[in-house]
């Protein structure tokens, strides 16, 4: 399935992308581009692979050693899944952040410090906390606590800071897997609100499975289904507005109304 | 219709006998539990007490009698107690040289096994090598000490001359030690590195990471505390190891710094006195009691060392 999209502006592409688990296939087929400085929102059932399709994004993957892709990923035209890739640099470029905030057991300054250290960041490193800490709307209530322990902050406060992590890589595109699941609505919104702003330097993939989020906070919106051997696929991808007001498969237009299953 | 039945049913039945219900049951089953396991706890604890009082009445014993000072005791270098010489100091010596010989082999390379095996290996690399290290971890101590004295011992001789290293020396038995401790110490590390949630490492691994700065930056520290307790465990059971010492490191108390020469420990000296015909109530025996508590207070004092450092250094994670 293609899009109306200009192709010039596609960031990262999925090319008939399948990936199996054994062999077991959980996601076939899927054709999917995504474009620079957007929101793109995953949605669809639970279990339908977009965990999956997100986490190939960035070969979280290659740590399930069962997984393995047919397909292609292309990062500016470069399949990430060449053999002469380094997967490591694949994550630095591409940034993740997890459904559960799991920021690391150390000092809200380290949190954001170790990743920028081991990729060799050689600048100023209290800037750089700063200014990610600014970007993740998270400066103003951590300022005075740096060397406070990560896991003292609420839920909301380690998602954010688990994002201004994964700013402080520089990465281009930024995969967040159901961040806001762990958290209340405020946080959430906050969350949502903070997406909008990093948009306009990265592309985000968001995979949600609220989908008022979805046409809350997304400029473009991929419709997952399972098929009846249990496979996802991708139904639909086009303007979230659209999807949400237009649907054109019949499928699409029964999971948002919510006559699914 | 059905279920709204039932549901009427329920609330009749509940208005009706509420008070009833409620009642506070005895549960005999779960009373008698919860005292059997009280016993167990408590079992243990008058059980060390016991042992404490023992040692320590023997140990009052030995102190009392006029040819020994508490002060020679801990500070003099000779123990002979046939001409009333009882410095402990030469069995202290050679029981530390044997522990760092053995944790020079068991800490790194136990660690080193325990990050490979939660971070690196395959499932089928883990089958194949947990089974091997719990064998290893099974073995007598005793065929242990044969194999310091038969194969450790012919190899230091051979690479460093059979001049130079005696046939009991220290280092042979130290090393095997360590070898006999490396499965205790890995698979304590092992767990505690495994214990480190998989989504910490996706943290790390998201962020650019590599396996080895994950590994070691990330997990290690997050396991601190139960590797820390692994060391501690390996230490104090390189102290308190008896039959490999008994049988390679030489029995005859001397006080030397050359891991190539013989010198008996704490253990091996208490092994061999209790085995002996020495009459009771002689200060050659009481001795073993005092040397005993030493042992005890040593690893006492070893582990609440190390308490104090694990709660200083660990990072906690959720
Ligand atoms: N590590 C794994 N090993 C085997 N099967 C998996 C693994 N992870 C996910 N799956 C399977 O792949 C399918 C898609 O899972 P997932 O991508 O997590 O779905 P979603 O995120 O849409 O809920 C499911 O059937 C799930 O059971
Ligand atoms: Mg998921």
């Amino acid at each position: 399935m293609t899009t109306q999209t200009n192709e010039n502006n596609i960031i990262i592409q999925a090319n008939d992308l399948s990936i199996y688990y054994g062999s077991f296939r959980a996601v076939k087929n899927v054709n999917l581009g995504i474009q620079r400085n957007k929101i793109t929102a995953i949605i669809g059932p639970s279990g339908c692979g977009k965990s999956t399709v997100l986490r190939a994004f960035n070969r979280m993957n290659d740590f399930v050693q069962s997984a393995h892709n047919d397909g292609k990923i292309l990062f500016h035209g470069q399949d990430i899944y060449a053999p002469e890739v380094d997967p490591v640099q694949v994550r630095q470029m591409i940034g993740m952040v997890f459904q559960k905030p799991n920021p690391f057991p150390k000092s809200i300054y380290e949190n954001i410090a170790w990743g920028a250290r081991i990729n060799g960041y050689k600048g100023n490193m209290d800037e750089l906390v700063e200014n990610t800490l600014q970007a993740a709307a998270l400066w103003d209530e951590v300022k005075d606590n740096l060397k406070k322990s990560a896991l003292a902050l609420s839920g909301g406060q380690q998602q954010r800071l688990c994002i201004a992590r994964a700013l402080a890589v520089k990465p281009e595109i930024i995969l967040m897997d159901e961040p806001c699941s762990a958290l209340d609505p405020i946080a959430t919104l906050k969350i949502e609100d903070l997406m909008r702003e990093l948009s306009v330097k990265y592309s985000i993939i968001i995979v949600t499975h609220n989908m008022q989020q979805a046409a809350r906070a997304s400029d473009l919106t991929a419709f997952f289904t399972m098929d009846e051997d249990r496979a996802g696929l991708m139904v639909e991808y086009g303007e979230t507005s659209q999807i949400f007001t237009r649907p054109k498969d019949k499928r699409t237009e029964d999971y948002i109304t919510g006559r699914f299953g | 219709m059905a279920s709204m039945e039932i549901t009427q049913n329920i609330n009749q039945s509940s208005a009706q006998n509420i008070s009833t219900r409620l009642r506070r049951q005895t549960r005999i089953g779960e009373n008698l539990i919860q005292g059997f396991l009280f016993l167990c706890g408590m079992i243990s604890i008058f059980t060390t007490i016991g042992i404490v009082f023992e040692l320590g009445k023997e140990s009052l014993l030995f102190f009392s009698t006029p040819e020994v000072k508490l002060i020679e005791f801990f500070t003099t270098t000779t123990w002979q107690p046939s001409i009333g010489k009882f410095g402990v100091l030469p069995l202290v010596n050679s029981t530390l040289m044997t522990t760092i010989f053995a944790m020079l082999i068991a800490l790194p390379l136990g660690l080193a096994a325990a990050i490979y095996l939660s971070e690196y290996a395959s499932h089928k690399a883990r089958s194949i090598l947990k089974p091997i290290l719990e064998i290893l971890a099974g073995i007598p101590t005793v065929v242990y000490g044969y194999f310091a004295l038969t194969f450790m011992t012919p190899l230091l001789r051979g690479i460093f001359g059979e001049d130079n290293v005696q046939i009991y020396n220290t280092l042979s038995a130290g090393l095997v030690m360590g070898i006999m401790i490396l499965p205790l110490v890995s698979s304590m590390s092992e767990d505690a590195l495994s214990a480190v949630p998989r989504s910490l490492r996706d943290a790390a691994y998201g962020l650019g990471a590599t396996r080895l700065e994950t590994a070691i930056k990330i997990v290690l520290p997050a396991a601190l505390s139960g590797i820390i307790a692994a060391f501690i465990i390996g230490i104090s059971r390189a102290i308190g190891e008896t039959m490999i010492v008994a049988v390679a490191a030489g029995s005859g108390p001397a006080f030397t710094f050359n891991p190539f020469k013989g010198a008996e420990t704490m253990t091996g000296y208490i092994a061999r006195i209790s085995g002996g015909d020495l009459a009771y109530d002689t200060p050659d025996y009481n001795s073993i009691f005092a040397i005993g508590l030493l042992l005890f207070g040593i690893t006492l004092i070893l582990n609440i060392v190390s308490r104090r450092l694990v709660a200083k250094y660990r990072e906690v994670y959720e």
